[in-house]
């Protein structure tokens, strides 16, 4: 990643753990630090349990993280105390929604949906801009001008997300989370989905965080990738690199589980078990995520350096393992 | 392949609602034969579902069968009694869910669980039930089964509670296991676990399965054979090989283009969304969303045109004046490789 390039988001040392002081703390996001540059999108993969989720939400500031900093435009996010401070941090990070049910109130018109972060922010002068601004906005999604006066329950799941899309994009956000924003959506809808976000993104020169599961996807839309286990980070690096170039076992072995739409390789498909002691820490080697390759991290103690240089070597010398997908 | 155990003869469901009747099953035909996997490939309200449901009896009250046959060892299942249903449910034809924790009882120890197919199929006693039930725990992969056969399900992880499902249906060696999305809930690497434990009982207790899915990568891993259903049909049916390598409708050409793979670089989404099945369209039901249609696609349904021995599709393009068009390039892509097969083959 070239250092020139301006960094939107600046997680350090995040950290957030639930029941603290009780029997039960459960630490879903332990210690994790990475930097979003502008323009890229991010992706942020784990399985179910990882923490991701919860890294999303501490980000955006929906929890107070239990300790680590979140600097959003050079600014940290905790130190914003003034409404002002806040309303313009709000404006500037939106989120979308995995499930575009759940997050949509089906009490409210879609005009009224879109337009609450637009009443919150002032940005309509009256009645005819506010409702100007959201039929623009839905033809910007790829519906119709005259949804604005329905309800969530006449649109279809890909059709609502498309809502969850343009409600985040209402207040000119420069930044926005995406929390497993197609899990919930057909295949064929999953794409249009992904595809929209892909050309908002061209066209508005915005900075994404996408969180899921789905490693096909994420690799598809990402520039670069972060690999999220028991709430720790374990890789990161370009997505190409991360996917065709795995250094940590635990990204070797969800890689050789996704499933493939191709028999041919299926039938020959390895599978990389994974033993995850391998986490733990030893005494005296501290791990942290450490640059293999340029701009290719992987969480480990200092003595593992060098294996897993050997590891990225041996990929150099060998032609990746490709599916001739 | 050995025996056909079970023929599906044009079966046609409608459902009853508010709104009219929605013609959720139009003429839907395949066959399932001994010791085979079939997997029906479909986006939500396909039918692919409401398809297997009936295969079970297990249709919801407001469903009406207008028309078609189930024939299952020479017998109609439609015209069953829910008495003898009750016989064959659980015992000849097993079924699993897509939901893990709503297909079990949180109450009930999962031993007893296992066990309860014994005692009411086989009338085996209580007892010996719970022996086998310890068994098939084992055979699916529980670790200290005989400790964890006394425990509820909420102490079981996601994966755990589906290889429990799976006993559960497995525990009588039912001759069709109905499997509705069974690992959709599940993360990547415990799906992988679940679709490896699914092929190995296959193997060894010789059932066959009817594999239901939206996602292809899980169906090229799966499946003997696929069939494809759109909006309440199936458009296109064949082996495994040749629905991915030479599939004929613009459907399945758009589901392969818009899955991403490990290398691709573009998606190629399938605009607009299924049509409306209280008002199905009078043609072929994808004409609306196929960038190939003709204009005969508005006007009539197409019939199935028989691509090989094992392949049919039904779409116009197939028919001897349709026009020659070139498909997607990763569909091109995908011909390819069959032409290679099919030459190596020879």
């Amino acid at each position: 990643m070239p250092e020139n390039r301006k960094k939107v988001l600046e997680v350090k040392h995040l950290k957030q753990y639930f029941g603290v002081g009780k029997p039960g703390m459960v630490k879903a996001v332990d210690d994790i630090s990475f930097d979003i540059y502008e323009g890229e999108v991010f992706g942020l993969v784990g399985e179910s349990g990882s923490g991701k989720t919860t890294a999303g939400r501490s980000i955006i500031h929906l929890y107070n993280p239990t300790d680590g900093q979140i600097i959003f435009n050079g600014k940290d996010v905790s130190s914003f105390k003034s409404k002002k401070d806040k309303l313009e941090f709000t404006r500037n990070m939106q989120m979308i929604f995995q499930d575009p049910q759940a997050s949509l109130n089906p009490r409210m018109t879609v005009e009224d949906i879109i337009a609450e972060g637009i009443d919150v922010h002032h940005l309509a002068k009256d009645k005819a801009d506010r409702r100007q601004k959201v039929e623009d906005l839905l033809e910007t999604v790829g519906l119709n001008r005259d949804h604005a006066s329905r309800y969530p329950h006449e649109f279809s799941g890909g059709q609502r997300q498309r809502i969850g899309i343009a409600r985040a994009l209402a207040v000119e956000p420069s930044f926005i989370i995406a929390d497993e924003p197609i899990s919930a959506l057909d295949v064929s809808i999953q794409a249009q989905v992904v595809n929209l976000m892909k050309e908002l993104q061209e066209q508005k020169g915005l900075t994404y965080l996408f969180i899921a599961h789905d490693l096909s996807m994420v690799k598809y839309i990402s520039d670069r990738i972060g690999v999220l286990h028991f709430g720790r980070l374990l890789e990161v690096g370009p997505a190409d690199d991360v996917y065709l170039k795995p250094l940590h076992d635990y990204t070797k072995s969800l890689i050789s589980a996704v499933p493939e739409p191709d028999p041919e390789f299926e039938r020959t498909r390895k599978r990389v078990p994974y033993d995850a002691s391998i986490e733990q820490d030893k005494e005296g080697q501290p791990r942290k995520l450490r640059e293999i390759t340029p701009g290719h991290f992987v969480r480990c103690s200092e003595e593992e350096v060098s294996f897993y240089q050997e590891r990225a070597a041996s990929y150099e010398k060998k032609a990746p393992e490709v599916p001739n997908v | 392949m050995g025996e056909r155990i079970l023929d599906v003869k044009n079966l046609q469901i409608d459902f009853h609602t508010y709104a009219g009747e929605v013609k959720a099953i139009r003429n839907v035909s395949f066959h399932l034969d001994k010791g085979e996997t079939l997997a029906i490939v479909g986006e939500s309200g396909s039918g692919k579902s409401v398809t297997t449901k009936s295969l079970m009896g297990l249709l919801a009250n407001n469903a009406k069968i207008v028309g078609g046959s189930i024939m299952y060892h020479g017998e109609d299942i439609l015209k069953k009694s829910e008495k003898q249903m009750q016989n064959i449910r659980g015992k000849d034809i097993a079924m699993i869910f897509q939901d893990p924790m709503t297909s079990l009882d949180p109450t009930m120890k999962i031993g007893r669980q296992i066990a309860e197919p014994l005692m009411k199929h086989k009338n085996v006693e209580k007892k010996k039930a719970l022996a086998q039930a310890l068994e098939i725990l084992k055979l699916v992969g529980i670790d200290h089964a005989e400790k964890r056969i006394n425990e509820y399900p909420h102490q079981f992880s996601g994966g755990q509670r589906q290889r429990i499902v799976i006993a559960i249906a497995l525990v009588c060696y039912p001759e069709i296991l109905i499997a509705d999305e069974p690992t959709t809930a599940l993360d990547v690497t415990i799906q992988a676990q679940i679709l490896d434990l699914m092929k190995e009982l296959q193997q060894k207790i010789e059932t066959s399965i009817i594999f239901i899915t939206h996602d292809l990568g899980v169906v090229a891993g799966m499946a003997d054979r696929v069939a494809v259903m759109y909006a309440g049909q199936i458009i296109e049916y064949g082996s495994v090989d040749e629905i991915f390598y030479n599939p004929q409708h613009p459907y399945t050409w758009g589901l392969l283009n818009s899955m991403p793979t490990l290398s691709s670089t573009d998606l190629e989404a399938i605009p607009g969304t299924p049509p409306d099945l209280l008002d199905p369209p009078k043609g072929d039901p994808f004409a609306a969303r196929n960038p190939y249609a003709m204009k005969i696609d508005a006007e009539e349904k197409p019939p199935f045109f028989k691509v090989s021995d094992t392949h049919f599709a039904s779409t116009w393009l197939l028919h001897p004046d349709a026009p020659k068009i070139t498909p997607p390039d990763e569909i091109v892509r995908r011909q390819a490789i069959f032409a290679k097969m099919q030459a190596n083959a020879n």
